[in-house]
């Protein structure tokens, strides 16, 4: 390590010393890496990680009723949510005031818009009041709290300004609430009336739906991938190009084609029903329900659950096989005991990779789906483009992340994250 | 050789055969018998028929023509996990999700043995091995002689009668093979096995067994053992494959009895004991290095010598090796003892060489 002579440190070639020399030709690499990673870290900085971040956090962010209502909210600050009774005049005042400037700056029917999510009714309230309020003069059209009555007896109701002082924190978990059928009331949490019950149990049919895929997937997947890692690798990759030209076909394709195929005119209930299976009358279910979402999504996941498993087959050398039937073990034996415990790592991997898409896939669930047998990733994607309701689906998009990880998590303490090779 | 009377034979291959593709044989008219206890060795180069043999015996691959006979039994239809032959692979094929313990447990356990009686076996076979201390380790945190070891103590510890192994040692350096070699075949003579080994290790051969089956183009080429076949090979494969071999081609001239007379290409004579082959043959004769002789006067009266031109002193230590040019072969090497009276030849001077008949085998061409 000391190479330095006598008279100084080492020098190189040109006479720099030698390790400031080694240090440039290093940065220069380290440069040149940098600069070649560069377009796509920019890329994905740009068009994931910062949209992902900005579209979480709207699940916690309510800036809408403390921006349009500035004066509002700081009056009802004071007022008692649970006395009963209705706010006083400054309330009114404060509320007329930030109204006809909201009323100028179009923003009221938005406000209207976002805390009819808490309370139905509230939209076309500020819509009908805002048409009135907007002939009032704050400074001499004084006291308010009749006029507002007069224009809605809904603004005379307690209930419509607690909802109005429950939603005006800049920071709100009343989106997370509503995403596990509970609501924000002035009395804390509570649970959704139950004809709006329908997130949870979204939640757990996706997951459970997701499961079965993968379970459908690991079956079916298991016994391709041993024929093709023990074929001779011509017809092995003639074989493996049948498993991959799903990939080359049009999702939409695809998962039209299979409501061709399930439909209750379709090629299967028309062949059972000439087979005399199936009586006309009583055709099989099995599209636009879970049954359907099932099997399209099945075919559509079986690649990758089949590409992992084969390439670690192929890695598990045929003498572990012939060394346990030389011990004795007959050919069940030597498979459950020898090849199968090796072959692990690829079902695990195939099944993180199906779960992980099944749990957020959106294209097939909608097409074959039906009403039964949609995903959380279908409302997720109504409340994004119909209901406009981004923090509610922001906040289930979170969530969805959150099981994604802690699923993964658990896999990584049960199974172990070392044992999954993808290839 | 009383190979033929099937006594005594444990392991008999009849009129064997094995084609893969319908086209060509990769075993032509295998015979083969081994008395119980014989350390027999499959010697040849790759392609030569020698580990479809093996796996033959072992049920992974079936014979196309033929009978295998097991103690009397032909096993030609009996499945690899009823034959009840331990086997060493080539990559030890040691489970890698088990311990060692667990590997070695595994046939016992198959069996239905139970746990203390597996217990108890295991643990024999892990101290016959020297690696008692080694059973809650995991194959891959073992050497690869450790793993050797293993893989050999597995395929005993179910006490078959019978072992095969291909290419055991092929992984391990030069040193842990030597090791390995002797440790082996005490084993086997100890417990009294039958053993099958496959190997293209001439040295692993010579050294370990009790007869060696030289294969070559799906044919046993000889069956002896060691002693006999680096001294009396049977045909010119087999001179050539074992150790090593100076060759002269000729032409047979005339026999007396066990001496030939060899005139060779370039017009030399020279003498030879006849193996295989008549008067008028073309023969190519065949003499190992260390029984040339420069020294006239260690030659028996009246044998033919021949001029060679030294090209090569080579100082080796222990011996010296001298490469000539004889009747037009370049490649002709001479070993002589490092003693104090040896000649060192200077290269560009002549000499001439001679040898015992008896020494140089005129075989097939």
């Amino acid at each position: 390590m000391t190479d330095t002579t006598s008279d100084g440190p080492m020098l190189a070639a040109d006479g720099t010393p030698l390790k400031k020399s080694l240090a440039r030709a290093l940065r220069l690499q380290k440069m040149r890496a940098l600069m070649l990673i560069a377009p796509l870290l920019l890329f994905v900085l740009f068009s994931f990680i910062i949209p992902i971040f900005s579209m979480l956090s709207r699940s916690v962010e309510n800036d809408i009723v403390a921006d349009t209502l500035p004066l509002t909210v700081v009056e009802l600050q004071a007022w008692n949510a649970d006395s009963g009774e209705l706010p006083d005049e400054a309330v009114y005042a404060a509320f007329v005031a930030d109204m006809v400037v909201a009323i100028e700056a179009k923003k009221h029917t938005r406000l209207g818009t976002r805390l009819n999510y808490e309370q139905t009714g509230m939209s076309s309230l500020f819509r009908k009041s805002g048409r009135k309020i907007k002939r009032m003069d704050p400074a001499t059209d004084g006291p308010f709290k009749e006029a507002l009555i007069d224009v809605d007896k809904k603004w005379g109701d307690v209930e419509t300004w607690r909802v109005i002082k429950t939603h005006s924190p800049r920071i709100t978990n009343g989106y997370f609430l509503n995403a596990v059928d509970m609501r924000r009331t002035p009395e804390g949490a509570q649970a959704q009336p139950e004809d709006k019950q329908i997130l949870v149990k979204l939640f757990g049919r996706t997951l459970i739906m997701s499961l079965i895929i993968t379970g459908s997937c690991i079956l079916l997947g298991y016994p391709v991938a041993w024929i093709l890692a023990n074929l001779p690798m011509r017809t092995a990759n003639v074989l493996m190009i049948l498993v991959l030209l799903p990939f080359w076909t049009s999702l939409l394709v695809r998962t039209s084609a299979w409501k061709v195929m399930l439909q209750q005119q379709g090629v299967i209930n028309e062949v059972l029903v000439w087979l005399g299976m199936v009586a006309d009358d009583a055709r099989l279910v099995m599209i636009n329900n879970q049954t359907g979402t099932i099997i399209a999504m099945t075919h559509i996941l079986l690649p990758f659950m089949i590409l992992p498993m084969y390439s670690v087959m192929q890695t598990i050398n045929p003498s572990y096989l012939r060394a346990a039937k030389s011990m004795g073990a007959t050919n069940w034996t030597a498979f459950w005991r020898v090849y199968f415990p090796l072959s692990i790592p690829g079902i695990g991997a195939g099944s993180i990779l199906v779960f992980i898409l099944a749990i957020g896939y959106y294209i097939t669930p909608e097409i074959v789906g039906g009403t039964k047998g949609v995903f959380i990733s279908n409302r997720i994607a109504y409340h994004i483009s119909s209901s406009l309701n981004w923090g509610l689906a922001a906040a289930l998009g979170t969530i969805l992340l959150a099981v994604v990880l802690i699923l993964y998590w658990a896999y990584d303490k049960i199974v172990g994250i070392d044992n999954v090779k993808l290839g | 050789m009383t190979a033929s009377s099937s006594n005594d034979a444990f392991v008999e291959f009849e009129r064997v055969q094995k084609s893969y593709d319908g086209e060509t044989l990769v075993v032509k008219d295998l015979n083969l018998t081994m008395p119980k206890g014989e350390f027999l060795t499959m010697l040849g180069p790759s392609g030569s028929g020698k580990t479809t043999c093996l796996m033959m015996l072992a049920g992974f691959e079936t014979a196309t023509h033929g009978d295998i006979r097991l103690g009397g039994t032909s096993i030609n239809n009996i499945p690899p996990h009823k034959r009840g032959i331990g086997m060493v692979f080539q990559n030890y094929a040691l489970f890698p999700h088990m311990t060692i313990a667990e590997n070695l447990s595994f046939p016992l356990e198959v069996r239905k043995l139970g746990k203390s009686e597996r217990e108890e076996k295991v643990k024999r076979a892990l101290d016959m091995v020297e690696m008692g201390a080694f059973g809650g380790r995991r194959p891959a945190q073992l050497s690869g002689g450790q793993q050797q070891r293993i893989a050999l103590a597995r395929a005993l510890v179910f006490e078959p009668e019978l072992v095969l192994m291909d290419e055991p040692l092929g992984a391990l350096d030069k040193q842990l093979r030597e090791k390995m070699q002797f440790e082996i075949t005490d084993l086997a003579h100890r417990l009294g096995i039958t053993t099958v080994y496959v190997t293209h290790d001439q040295t692993e051969a010579m050294t370990m067994s009790d007869r060696v089956a030289v294969f070559d183009d799906g044919i046993i080429q000889q069956l002896a053992p060691p002693d006999t076949l680096y001294e009396e090979p049977e045909n010119s494969f087999v001179a050539q494959f074992i150790g090593e071999n100076n060759t002269l081609e000729g032409v047979v001239q005339e026999i007396n009895g066990e001496v030939a007379l060899v005139k060779l290409d370039d017009g030399e004579l020279i003498d030879a004991k006849p193996v295989n082959v008549g008067v008028g043959d073309r023969t190519r004769v065949s003499i190992r290095p260390e029984r040339v002789e420069y020294n006239k006067d260690r030659l028996k009266e009246g044998t033919h010598t021949i001029k060679a031109e030294v090209l090569e002193f080579i100082y080796m230590g222990d011996i010296f090796r001298t490469r000539l040019r004889v009747a037009g072969n370049d490649e002709f090497v001479i070993k002589t003892r490092n003693a104090p009276d040896q000649v060192r030849h200077e290269p560009g001077s002549m000499i001439e060489i001679g040898w015992l008949p008896e020494d140089c085998r005129a075989l097939d061409a």
